[in-house]
């Protein structure tokens, strides 16, 4: 669908390119031929059932799947501006990392201070004078509308902050390092309505900053924070297109069917 | 018996009288008698700690009262099988220290390393093989272990430094770290991999190497297991007998320099041991003055553990 597309877009709105994009998990072929586009500084959400290859799919934009031996991309994931294959042998699955960020399903913040898990990021790329990592963590704090609840308390334990707050953390812990894209794996399925509403209003802002992809199990979610949206089955992207079509006037009869909870 | 909810009288007196629901006497007899097992066994390994601690304490009563805990203390000799006794402890305690203290700086370090290797680095194959490998270094003999660093380690150590004596601390030291690392490296690793694999993916997430999370996330994760380990390290050198008793020598000498033959506590109370000393005697009774000391040393070490494992409790 983004060949046609290509045709009225210029390829240099796109942050990244899926083309052919298949995955293994040793012998289970867990995505088939996928392609997809990631359109700059905005929303694109991926739904579908359980199981239907959401979360691998996001886990290829920041090579996850490196670290468990077995696993197997094929074709394509082209980032922009420098048009580099990331899935390609020769790219350092740690430079990817670097340029492309991930929050997870449940909050994970690391054993540390607020300030330290925030500066995490940029400690592990050498950084370490003090006012540029006290800027940037000001800076990642605010982004994640945490600042004003722990400016008084950075370096207490990040374990002491509430679930919403702890999810926020991991969020200005992916903000830190100026990332360009950022990948959301469910990031409200283990918070409560309040918290997933501050999480959804915080990622609506983060809009217009960076390039973000979010896999949600949550189809109002879907609708209410994304410009466009994918819907996956058994491994095979049925439908990519701007949300509200999607959602109002799906073309194809099984995206049509999990929308409409006929399904899934 | 489907609906017991709506049970009507009759059918009530008929289960009644069925038993089903009448005080099991046999079952509650059963279950008593589990329980009054549990209990016996948890509590004979509290009675035979609280006998030994008695005991020890009973006998060096008896010690103290020819010996005053001052000269204990404080006197630089320890001749109590000579003519002119002397009841002094820390030529002991120094022994016990400086070889404790080479082992840890063996058996610490490498077991981390080993550890961080096992649990962070290895595939899972190698992993699978070095572990019951590691586990059999635990298993050989301590006293093999002894003749290992008599026979071949001081031998080694003379070539190094010519004016090594046959028997001294630092071969002693160095190999009772060998043989304390598997304890330390298992403990820690098992530590290490409790340590949810989410945290480990977040840190890769983040841009950090397999080294930097293991560094900087997963040890302070599991700090409070690798504490353990690492006092449980502590109480096996303080508590090892045989490697220093074949190879440190077994002459009490206050010294903190490695290169000299020394005794430790335990060697001193094996030598005890196994001598012919009338039961009763004042040199008889120094084994078990010798034996409290240790004791309270390596309690002292799980204590400092179990504070440390309360103040940095696993929180992931």
């Amino acid at each position: 669908m983004q060949i046609d597309s290509e045709k009225t877009l210029e390829p240099v709105q796109y942050k990244s390119e899926v083309k052919n994009l298949s995955f293994y998990y040793g012998g289970f072929n867990a995505l088939k031929k996928i392609n997809m586009v990631l359109h700059d500084k905005k929303i694109t959400a991926l739904i579908g059932p359980s199981g239907c290859g959401k979360s691998t799919f996001l886990r290829c934009f920041n090579r996850m799947h490196d670290l468990y031996p077995g696993n197997r991309y094929e074709g394509e994931i082209i980032l922009h501006p420098d048009d580099v294959n990331i899935l390609a042998s020769n790219v350092d699955p740690i430079e990817v990392r670097m340029r492309i960020s991930m929050v997870f399903q449940k909050p994970n913040p690391f054993p540390k201070s607020i300030y330290e898990n925030v500066a995490y990021g940029l400690r592990v790329r050498g950084i370490r004078q003090r006012a540029i990592l006290d800027e940037k963590v000001e800076f990642a704090l605010r982004n994640s509308a945490l600042w004003d609840e722990v400016k008084d308390r950075l370096h207490d334990l990040a374990f002491n902050l509430s679930g919403g707050q702890q999810q926020r953390l991991c969020i200005a812990r992916a903000l830190a390092t100026d990332p360009e894209i950022l990948l959301f794996d469910e990031p409200t399925s283990a918070l409560d309505p309040i918290a997933t509403a501050s999480i959804e209003e915080l990622i609506t802002d983060l809009k217009n900053k960076v390039t973000i992809l979010i896999v949600t199990h949550n189809m109002q979610q879907a609708a209410r924070v994304s410009d466009y949206t994918a819907y996956m089955y058994l491994g095979e992207l049925i439908e990519f297109d701007v949300t509200d079509t999607i959602f109002i006037k799906p073309k194809n009869k099984q995206t049509e069917d999990y929308i409409t909870g006929r399904f899934g | 018996m489907k609906g017991l909810h709506i049970l009507t009288e009759e059918s009530r007196n008929k289960i009644a009288h069925a038993g089903k629901l009448g005080y099991s006497f046999r079952r509650h007899l059963h279950e008593r008698l589990i329980e009054a097992f549990l209990f016996l066994s948890a509590i004979l390994s509290i009675a035979i700690m609280l006998a030994i601690i008695v005991m020890l304490i009973k006998e060096s009563f008896v010690f103290f009262q020819h010996v005053s805990i001052w000269e204990f203390i404080t006197d630089t000799q320890w001749t109590p099988l000579f003519d002119d006794a002397h009841y002094g402890i820390m030529p002991l305690v120094s022994g016990t220290i400086v070889s404790s203290f080479i082992a840890l700086l063996v058996a610490l370090p490498m077991g981390t390393i080993i550890a961080i290797y096992l649990s962070e680095f290895a595939p899972f194959t190698v992993r699978e093989m070095a572990k019951p490998f590691l586990e059999l270094l635990g298993g050989v003999p301590t006293v093999v272990y002894g003749y290992f660093a008599l026979l071949f380690v001081t031998p080694i150590l003379q070539t190094i430094f010519p004016e090594l004596p046959g028997f001294n601390l630092l071969s002693a030291g160095l190999v009772m770290g060998i043989m304390i690392i598997p304890y330390v490296s298992s403990m820690t690793e098992d530590a290490m991999r409790a340590v949810p694999m989410n945290l480990r993916e977040g840190s890769y997430a983040m841009g950090a190497t397999r080294f930097q999370t293991a560094i900087r996330v997963i040890m302070p994760a599991a700090f409070s297991g690798i504490a353990a380990a690492y006092i449980l390290g502590i109480s096996r050198a303080v508590g090892e007998t045989m490697v220093v008793a074949i190879a440190a020598g077994m002459q009490p000498n206050l010294t903190w320099n490695p290169m000299e033959p020394a005794a430790t506590i335990t060697a001193y109370i094996v030598q005890v041991s196994l001598g012919d000393l009338p039961h009763g005697s004042i040199g008889y009774q120094t084994i078990f003055a010798a034996g409290l000391t240790l004791l309270l040393i390596t309690l002292t070490f799980n204590i400092i553990g179990h504070v440390l494992r309360k103040r940095y409790r696993e929180i992931y």
